[in-house]
C-alpha cells in the first residue's frame, strides 16, 4: 500500500532552489501562502514540497538573491493524445474527493483566439494616415441609449436640439475595468480600479459584491451590480454610482450562479453585503424574478423607477450560441447597455467543466450581435461592451471594429496589480493579495501602487489606440466603430470570415 | 393627498407621488388603481399608502421605509430586494414575493403565487418577515438566507389545493418557515424535514402573528389554536461538500 494519496507524486511544477544562492532568509516560506517552502527547525534549511506548488511565481519573484525557479515538471505520463495529463490528474483528484472541479481565471485551451486571426488595416500614399503627435486624436466616447433620430427647432435663428436623450456616460477611454466583487477580490484592489477610474475618467464595476463604504465618494466612476443575490443592493447603492448592471451572466461560467463560502464573509464584506458574518453568499443560477425578456424588461424599469431614470442600465450576458437573438431581446426590454462576456472572461471561482466547455468566443459574439441589431435597426438604441480576453490595446482596436462602443477588462486588470494567472483565485488564498480577503495576504496590494499602475496600463494602450487609428487614417474612436473594413482575417474559413463579416487579407 | 390613478401611465402615476414625497407629502390615498407597476418602488421615506384596486407589478420594490395598504389584490414581485418597511395586501398576491427581502414586512391575507419569498436575507437588526394568510405555490423560501415566512393556508380561494406546492426552503441556508397544521414531507427540498417548534419560535410566532392579525383584522387566537411545524436548513452550507479543492 502507498503511504501516501497516489495522486502525491505527479505535481505540476518543480522550485529549484540553487543552494550556492540561499541564504536561508525564509523570505520564501513567508511569501507562500499554500505551504511549498518550509523551514525545517532541525536543520536551520528551507526545504520544499513540491506539491502545494501552484506555479505562481511569488516566491521567485520575492526571493532576495534569485535562488529560486519555478519550472513546469517536465515529468510527463506516456504521451497519448487523448489522456492529456490535466484529465488523468483531475480524475485521482474526484476520485480522492467525489468534488465538482473548480478553478479559477477564463478558459486557458488552445480554441482559436480570433483577436489573433485579423489584423488592422493602415493607409498608405493615397489616404495619409494622422500623425497622432501632431493632431487631436478622440478616444472619448459616450455609453448609453441613442435616439433613433434628433429633432431641431429654430428658435430666434438659432437651432435648438429638442430631442429628450437617455442618460450618456461619457468615458475618456473606450475601456472600463470589469466587474469583480469585493469578497472575490479584496479592498485594496477595489479602491486601486476606483481611484484609477477617477483619474483616467474611465468606470469601474463593483460586482455582486455589494459597494464599500469607503468607495461612495468615487460614486462618478463607479457601476453598481445587481446580480441574482441582491447582496448589498438598497436604494442608496442604486443610486451610489452613474449606472446599474443587472447580471445575468459572465463568460466563464455561463449558465450558473456563484457562491461565496461562509468563511470568506468576514466582517467587512459582511457589511458591504449585508449579510451575516459566516453566511454562505449564494448566488442563484437565474434570477429567480427573471424568466423571460418581459420579467428583465420589468427589473430594468424597476431600477430605472428607483433611480428617477437618471442611470443608464445595463444587461451583462455570457457570450452563448443565441447571444444575437437574446441581446435583441435585451435591447427591446430598454436596456442602455449591453455587456457581452465571451468565454475566455475570467472568474474568482468557476466549476471547471463550464469554464473550459461553456461559451462561445467574443470576437464571434460581438460580430453576431452587432450586425443583428443593426439589421433589425436598433443598433443606436444600446452601446455595447465587449469583454472575456481582451489582452492589449489591439483587442480593443479590433473589439471596436467589430462593433463594440468600448470593452471591459477584469484579467488584465488583475495582471497589472501583480496577478500571473495561476488560476487559483477560488482557493482565497492568492500569495500576489488579490483574490484573497486573508489581511496578512491582502496588505501585499498597495491601493496606490496598484491606481498607479492600473492607470499607467489604461494610458498606455491609450497612445497605442490613438497610434493604430491614425495609422488607419481615423481620428476618432467613433470612426472606427463597427467599420469591419478596417479589419482582415488571416487564416479564416468562409464561415468564419461570414460571421466576423470581414474580407479575407489580399481580398 | 388624494390621487385617481383610473387611466394615468404608470410612469406619471409614480412621478407623480414622488414629486409629492419631495414636496413634504407623507399619506397618499390611491384609487383605481388598475395595473400601474412599481408603485413605491425605490422609496426612502416613511410614508404611508393606501391603494384601491390592483397595483402592477413590483409594488414597492427597493422600498425602504413606506407602508402600503393594498385593500385588493396584488400582481407579481411584490417586495422585490425590499428593505424597510411594510405591505398589507388584503387580497392576494402573485409570483416571486419579497425576492431577495433584507427586512421589513409583508402580510397577504389570502394566497400567493410561485417563488415566494426566494433569497430572502437578514442582516443585523433587520430581520425580513412574509406573512401568507392563504397558500403557496412551489419554491416557497428556496435559496432563503434569512428572515421568516409563515404560511397560514386559512384564507385560500382553492380548498382542494396543498397549504404549499413543492420544493419549498430548496437549497435554504439560513431563517425559518413556519407552516400551520401539517406540512407533507415530500413538499420540502432535498434534505429538509418539518419540525416541531420550541420555546423561542412559539415566542417569535405569536409576535409576527399578533402584528399580522391587527392588520388584517383576524382573530390571533383562531389562528394559533392549530400547532404549526418548522421547516429550517438541514446545514448552513446545503452545498459545501460539493466542490474539490
Amino acid at each position: 500500500m502507498l503511504h501516501q494519496p497516489i495522486t502525491k507524486n505527479y505535481h505540476d511544477f518543480i522550485i529549484e532552489r540553487d543552494p550556492e544562492k540561499c541564504i536561508q532568509c525564509q523570505v520564501c516560506v513567508r511569501q507562500c501562502s499554500y505551504g511549498a517552502h518550509i523551514y525545517n527547525e532541525k536543520d536551520e534549511r528551507v526545504t520544499e514540497d513540491e506539491t502545494r506548488c501552484v506555479g505562481c511565481h511569488r516566491c521567485e519573484a520575492l526571493c532576495p538573491t534569485g535562488a529560486l525557479t519555478i519550472r513546469r515538471n517536465p515529468s510527463e505520463f506516456r504521451e497519448n493524445a487523448l489522456w492529456a495529463p490535466q484529465f488523468i490528474k483531475n480524475i485521482y483528484k474526484q476520485a480522492d474527493t467525489g468534488g465538482i472541479l473548480l478553478t479559477g481565471m477564463g478558459n486557458p485551451y488552445p480554441y482559436p483566439v480570433y483577436w489573433d486571426r485579423m489584423v488592422l488595416d493602415a493607409s498608405q500614399v493615397t489616404n495619409p494616415s494622422i500623425d497622432p503627435l501632431r493632431e487631436p486624436m478622440e478616444l472619448r466616447t459616450w455609453l448609453g441609449s441613442k435616439p433613433d433620430a434628433i429633432e431641431v427647432e429654430m428658435k430666434k435663428g438659432k437651432p435648438k436640439l429638442t430631442t429628450n436623450f437617455s442618460p450618456q456616460l461619457q468615458v475618456n477611454y473606450p475601456i472600463l475595468f470589469s466587474a469583480m466583487s469585493y469578497g472575490s477580490i479584496n479592498l485594496n484592489v477595489h479602491v486601486g480600479l476606483a481611484r484609477a477610474a477617477e483619474e483616467l475618467g474611465i468606470l469601474y464595476n463593483t460586482g455582486e459584491g455589494g459597494l464599500h463604504q469607503s468607495l461612495y465618494k468615487y460614486g462618478k466612476n463607479t457601476i453598481v451590480q445587481c446580480a441574482s443575490g441582491r447582496f448589498g443592493v438598497d436604494s442608496k447603492y442604486l443610486n451610489a454610482g452613474v449606472a446599474i448592471e443587472i447580471k445575468i451572466g459572465q463568460g466563464a461560467k455561463p449558465g450558473i450562479g456563484g457562491h461565496l463560502p461562509g468563511e470568506k464573509i468576514g466582517k467587512e464584506i459582511s457589511i458591504t453585503r449585508m449579510i451575516p458574518e459566516g453566511s454562505d453568499a449564494i448566488s442563484p443560477a437565474p434570477h429567480h424574478d427573471i424568466y423571460s425578456i418581459e420579467d428583465l424588461r420589468q427589473l430594468i424599469y424597476a431600477l430605472k423607477e428607483a433611480t428617477d431614470y437618471e442611470k443608464p442600465v445595463f444587461v451583462k450576458i455570457a457570450a452563448v450560441h443565441n447571444s444575437a437573438a437574446i441581446a435583441s431581446g435585451i435591447a427591446r426590454a430598454g436596456a442602455d447597455v449591453i455587456a457581452i462576456d465571451g468565454f475566455r472572461g475570467g472568474t474568482g471561482a468557476a466549476p471547471t467543466m463550464i469554464r473550459d466547455n461553456v461559451g462561445i468566443p467574443i470576437e464571434l459574439a460581438l460580430a453576431s450581435v452587432d450586425e443583428r441589431l443593426r439589421q433589425e435597426g436598433i443598433r443606436n438604441r444600446v452601446s455595447l461592451l465587449a469583454a472575456g480576453g481582451i489582452r492589449c490595446s489591439a483587442d480593443v482596436v479590433k473589439a471596436i471594429a467589430l462593433g463594440a462602443d468600448a470593452v471591459y477588462i477584469g484579467t488584465a486588470a488583475l495582471i497589472a496589480v501583480g496577478c500571473t494567472v495561476c488560476q487559483r483565485c477560488y482557493t482565497g488564498k492568492c500569495p500576489w493579495g488579490i483574490a484573497t480577503n486573508d489581511p496578512y495576504l491582502a496588505k501585499r496590494i498597495n491601493p496606490d501602487i496598484a491606481h498607479r499602475r492600473l492607470a499607467n496600463l489604461v494610458r498606455a494602450w491609450g497612445h497605442e489606440i490613438q497610434e493604430m487609428l491614425g495609422g488607419m487614417g481615423l481620428n476618432a474612436i467613433e470612426s472606427l466603430r463597427g467599420n469591419r473594413e478596417k479589419l482582415r482575417g488571416v487564416g479564416l474559413n468562409e464561415v468564419e470570415l461570414n460571421i466576423l463579416g470581414i474580407k479575407h487579407a489580399g481580398a | 393627498m388624494e390621487i385617481n390613478a383610473q387611466g394615468i401611465y404608470y410612469k406619471d402615476l409614480n412621478d407623480m407621488i414622488k414629486k409629492a414625497i419631495r414636496n413634504g407629502e407623507e399619506n397618499f390615498i390611491l384609487r383605481n388603481v388598475n395595473g400601474q407597476r412599481y408603485i413605491a418602488d425605490g422609496i426612502s421615506k416613511k410614508i404611508s399608502m393606501e391603494v384601491y384596486g390592483v397595483p402592477g407589478q413590483d409594488l414597492g420594490a427597493f422600498m425602504k421605509g413606506p407602508r402600503v395598504v393594498v385593500h385588493g389584490n396584488a400582481q407579481d414581485g411584490v417586495g422585490n430586494t425590499m428593505d424597510v418597511g411594510k405591505i398589507v395586501i388584503e387580497g392576494m398576491a402573485g409570483d416571486v414575493v419579497g425576492y431577495g427581502m433584507r427586512g421589513g414586512r409583508i402580510h397577504i391575507k389570502g394566497d400567493v403565487g410561485y417563488r415566494v419569498g426566494i433569497h430572502m436575507k437578514a442582516y443585523q437588526d433587520k430581520i425580513p418577515v412574509i406573512v401568507i394568510g392563504g397558500k403557496a405555490g412551489d419554491f416557497l423560501g428556496e435559496y432563503m438566507a434569512g428572515g421568516v415566512i409563515i404560511l397560514l393556508g386559512m384564507f385560500s380561494q382553492d380548498a382542494a389545493k396543498p397549504i404549499a406546492g413543492i420544493f419549498m426552503g430548496t437549497g435554504m441556508h439560513g431563517g425559518v418557515i413556519y407552516v400551520r397544521g401539517e406540512v407533507d414531507p415530500h413538499q420540502l427540498g432535498f434534505g429538509l424535514i418539518p419540525k416541531e417548534l420550541d420555546g423561542e419560535d412559539q415566542k417569535n410566532l405569536k409576535m409576527y402573528l399578533k402584528e399580522y392579525c391587527e392588520d388584517l383584522d383576524i382573530d390571533l387566537r383562531k389562528v394559533l389554536s392549530v400547532p404549526f411545524k418548522k421547516v429550517v436548513p438541514f446545514s448552513r452550507r446545503p452545498y459545501g461538500n460539493m466542490y474539490a479543492y
